[in-house]
């Protein structure tokens, strides 16, 4: 990896992988294609010539297996990374995810880490449908015992993954797709931690919190809203879980305005989250809330519906102007 | 292959029979019979005293199946059971104190009172996980081995499981996996018959589990689950070639499972006279037997390890439960093993 060179957000999570692998004996990768085939979606290109087949391993296309033996060979000394393919392939290994990983230390009373990653592809904008576009992290922000990490920039993605891959717990590494071929640079400074929000943009009149995909369209609608004279103040969260919950709550005391933008159903999306501890911690004090979400509907498959079923940059903009108006 | 249920074989080898347990082990392994069939009864008890919370699965009758195999494997191998699994935890060298404490849910318990029946784990003596989920463990298993053979030491992962778990979807990923990458695992499948309450028949198309194994190209014989040494021999046979990287087995031992699937569960679904049947091939009285008519020991050598097998299990018990309750302060410990700064 060198720092500071112009990268995209796939080869940051290559390089990611690489590096830790260069430092850590201990960590390997297991997954559906990911050694000689370099992954589906080419993020562990390259890694099987460089570590050999013992390293990147291709395993059948068996997700219970896959994590189980991520979480066997978590608990016998390694530090494996499992790669899902697709986030929506969680459900096909939810027992070892929900029951098994997430509740491992808790119910041996603490004689075991689980220092194991796995890495899903997820999010829609690719007419993937309605089994290959989904984001799962509220599934996951629901189960103790998982952190879950959503990047939105290669330096994020960089800086985070190895953090996940250094954590002693379970960590959920989600990778939207449509942020693939995202440009930017892998700085050594400004290094995120795992559980650590970022403000995007400075604002004063409202708080939009947001995540991967809506980032980008967050700072556009909050650069629209500048020409219409609002100051708004965009957080990318990047952890799911744990949330930073002092960011966000200091930034909406200070706006006293809270907007929500997700690529999720609504109902229990994170958002509602948000809200309510925002909600608990000032009471009274909040001067407006919307929550945008996509509708609740499976993804749909054809362009213009799934482009419709995204949030927009116009939805955002919307729910500003709602907020400001009280 | 035509048997009775009730009179089950080891099937035959070709070969010569792996080496059995020396005399003295062999003794050992008739005290820790008795110590786990007096902890299972003494757990049923207190289960019905109220005393024990949750469920309970207990495993009188299998004995010989988890003593025969963790006596067949090295301390440092690792091993895997179930929600049934007092009996190979037991076997495996967790303590009667913490095994007992930890399902009257105290702190002493060796999950500090946080897994129960269920989730026994000791690690320190290899005894990596009991799964709640049927078939849940294998994967896992499959897991502990990779670290095994990837690390290059001769390790051996034990995966206990019941007949049940060979009709759900992770047991065949697990198979599959072990198989292919050649993973250091033993699968020992505990046949006791019943499936929660379905007798085996009713769920399942094969009499012989074992022949599943073949679907994965995988080494597998059937084992009289009752006869100890029979156990002991083919676990030995299998770790040992998994230690020289030959890969898995699977040995499906046939057992039974003298009470009910959990708590009270009075078992009335059993056709009348088969528990008296299998009564009379009960493990330990078959070993009893063994034992005397080879000199090994005398009716009362047998006798004093019974009794103070019995008084090993009290002593356990009066001690567990007169340890205190985990603290409050335990709740919210543990669901992570490192902090975040907030």
């Amino acid at each position: 990896m060198r720092a500071g060179g112009e990268t995209t957000f796939r080869v940051a999570i290559r390089d990611a992988l690489a590096d830790e692998m260069r430092d850590d004996d201990r960590v390997v990768l297991l997954g559906e294609d990911i050694a000689a085939a370099g992954g589906v979606f080419k993020a562990t290109e390259g890694l099987f010539e460089e570590f050999g087949g013992q390293r990147v391993r291709d395993t059948p296309i068996s997700e219970q297996a896959i994590i189980g033996a991520a979480l066997g060979a978590a608990l016998n000394g390694l530090r494996p990374v499992a790669e899902l393919m697709f986030a929506d392939f969680v459900a096909v290994a939810m027992d070892q995810l929900a029951n098994q990983v997430a509740k491992y230390r808790y119910q041996t009373g603490g004689q075991v880490t689980v220092p194991l990653v796995v890495r899903a592809v997820c999010g829609a904008g690719f007419g993937f449908g309605a089994q290959h576009s989904q984001n799962p992290e509220a599934w996951f922000m629901h189960l103790p015992g998982w952190r879950v990490v959503a990047a939105s920039t290669p330096h994020d993605a960089y800086w985070l993954l190895r953090a996940a891959i250094r954590s002693a717990d379970p960590v959920l590494f989600l990778e939207h797709k449509s942020l693939f071929g995202k440009a930017g640079t892998v700085d050594d400074d400004r290094r995120p931690r795992l559980g650590q929000a970022a403000v995007r943009r400075d604002g004063e009149d409202v708080t939009v919190v947001t995540t991967m995909l809506m980032v980008d369209r967050a700072l556009e609608a909050a650069q629209e809203m500048e020409r219409r004279g609002h100051s708004v103040e965009v957080i990318d969260l990047r952890s799911m879980a744990p949330l930073d919950r002092r960011l966000v709550v200091r930034s909406a005391v200070k706006t006293g305005r809270l907007v929500t933008v997700e690529e999720n159903p609504r109902e229990c999306g994170w958002g509602a989250e948000i809200v309510s501890m925002v909600a608990e911690e000032m009471a009274g004090e909040l001067d407006g809330v919307r929550r945008v979400t996509a509708p609740s509907t499976p993804i749909p498959f054809s362009r213009p519906l799934e482009t419709d079923w995204l949030p927009r940059t116009e939805n955002v903009v919307a729910a500003l102007e709602a907020v400001l108006r009280g | 292959m035509n048997r009775s249920m009730t009179e089950p074989a080891s099937q035959p080898r070709d070969g010569p029979p792996p080496p059995g347990p020396e005399p003295d082990v062999l003794v050992r392994m008739y005290r820790a019979m008795l110590e786990i069939r007096q902890f299972e009864d003494r757990v049923f008890d207190l289960f019905a005293e109220g005393k024990v919370s949750g469920s309970t699965h207990l495993a009188q009758g299998q004995e010989a199946v988890a003593v025969g195999a963790c006596f067949a494997v090295r301390p440092d191998d690792l091993m895997v059971c179930t929600y049934r699994g007092h009996h190979e935890c037991l076997a495996k060298g967790m303590p009667l104190r913490t095994a007992m404490a930890e399902i009257l849910g105290r702190s002493t318990g060796c999950c500090g009172g946080k897994g129960g029946s269920m989730h026994l784990t000791d690690v320190s003596i290899g005894a990596m996980g009991s799964f709640a989920i049927v078939g849940a463990g294998l994967p896992v298993a499959c897991g502990l081995a990779w670290a095994a053979q990837h690390r290059g030491i001769d390790q051996v992962t034990l995966c206990f499981f019941g007949d049940g778990a060979t009709n759900i979807g992770a047991f065949h990923e697990a198979l599959n996996l072990a198989a292919v990458w050649k993973l250091p695992v033993v699968f020992v499948c505990e046949n006791n018959l019943y499936g929660e309450y379905s007798p085996i028949a009713t769920t399942t198309p094969v009499a012989d589990l074992a022949v599943r194994a073949s679907a994965y190209a995988m080494e597998h014989r059937i084992v009289d689950g009752n006869d100890v040494e029979a156990v002991y021999q083919d676990v030995a046979w299998a770790a040992a070639r998994a230690r020289d990287g030959a890969g898995p087995a699977f040995l499906e031992c046939k057992t039974y499972r003298q009470k009910g699937h959990s708590r009270g569960d009075p078992a009335r679904y059993r056709p009348p006279g088969e528990l008296e049947q299998w009564l009379a091939r009960d493990p330990i009285v078959l070993l009893r037997k063994r034992l005397l008519e080879g000199g090994q020991l005398s009716e009362d050598d047998a006798d004093k390890i019974a009794a103070e097998a019995e008084t090993a299990v009290r002593e356990a018990e009066q001690a567990a439960l007169d340890d205190p309750y985990p603290d409050d302060a335990s709740l919210a410990a543990d669901v992570y093993a490192e902090a975040i700064e907030p």
